[in-house]
């Protein structure tokens, strides 16, 4: 019988081996996302109905493609660990869990690189 | 399962923990399940965001047609209630914020978080649309 007690595996970064990595991010993406959530309710908010021109406009000005990309990229990793508990939570398949646990990081980097692009394109002058 | 007769790689029964249909529904079991819930709309409703800059770096013909879309009746449902999906995930957010800090657990706090969360994203969720409705913000 092993003297050793749990406590051996779970001593620095613990058994997953990335400790409250996954705790903080997501509480730095949250605290981020009240200001930038609110950011993005009222941009689209104030854009309603608005033409083409108008929108491509306010979209193109520095401190709006600042901001945007800053809610981009919080909000996609705050979905992306968000959805990846609670695929850890309901998926008890192992092969299962794995499969969607990489199609939820593919989900995430493609609304994210997508987004990003079309800021960019219209920053850069579309 | 209940087949115990087969022997060799056959699960014991073992006794669960009594699940949500046991329960009678609490107000702060409902809006923890509402937090997840709105979460995961949120996930996905990303797709319209992503749809929406994609169609105004396009050209202004496809924006036009994207922007024809959320014109809709159904369009404007979907953003309303994607208003109050976000809302609502925020100030459950900010209640586990609170959390975090070791306060709020009392029985009676933490059912007037749930309360004040449901009622604070409602009424602002309603106050966006109406001044939408009224010209715009």
């Amino acid at each position: 019988m092993t003297m050793r007690t749990p406590l051996k595996t779970a001593r620095n970064l613990g058994s997953a081996k990335d400790g409250t990595d996954h705790f903080w991010k997501q509480r730095v993406t949250g605290v981020a996302n009240v200001f930038l959530g609110l950011f993005l309710v009222w941009l689209i908010a104030s854009l309603l109905g608005a033409d083409h021109a108008t929108v491509k406009a306010r979209l193109a000005n520095p401190l709006m493609s600042l901001a945007l990309l800053a809610t981009i990229v919080s909000g996609t990793v705050h979905m992306r660990l968000g959805m990846q508990t609670i695929i850890e939570d309901y998926v008890n398949g192992e092969a299962m869990k794995i499969v969607l646990l990489m199609l939820n990081t593919f989900f995430a980097a493609l609304i994210a690189l997508a987004s990003i692009f079309a800021v960019l394109k219209l920053s850069f002058g579309a | 399962m209940g087949d115990t007769s087969a022997g060799q790689g056959v699960r014991r029964e073992r006794p669960l923990s009594p699940h949500l249909q046991i329960y009678s529904p609490l107000i702060n079991m409902v809006t923890s399940i509402v937090h997840r819930m709105t979460g995961a709309a949120l996930y996905f409703g990303t797709v319209l965001l992503a749809w929406w800059l994609t169609a105004a770096a396009t050209s202004p013909d496809y924006f036009n047609y994207v922007s024809s879309w959320f014109a809709t009746w159904a369009g404007q449902a979907v953003m309303i209630g994607y208003t109050w999906a976000l809302l609502q995930h925020m100030f459950g957010g900010l209640r586990h914020f609170l959390w975090d800090t070791g306060r709020g657990y009392d029985l009676k706090v933490i059912d007037q978080l749930s309360w004040g969360s449901l009622a604070l994203s409602f009424v602002m969720t309603g106050l966006i649309w109406l001044a939408v409705a009224r010209g715009g913000l």
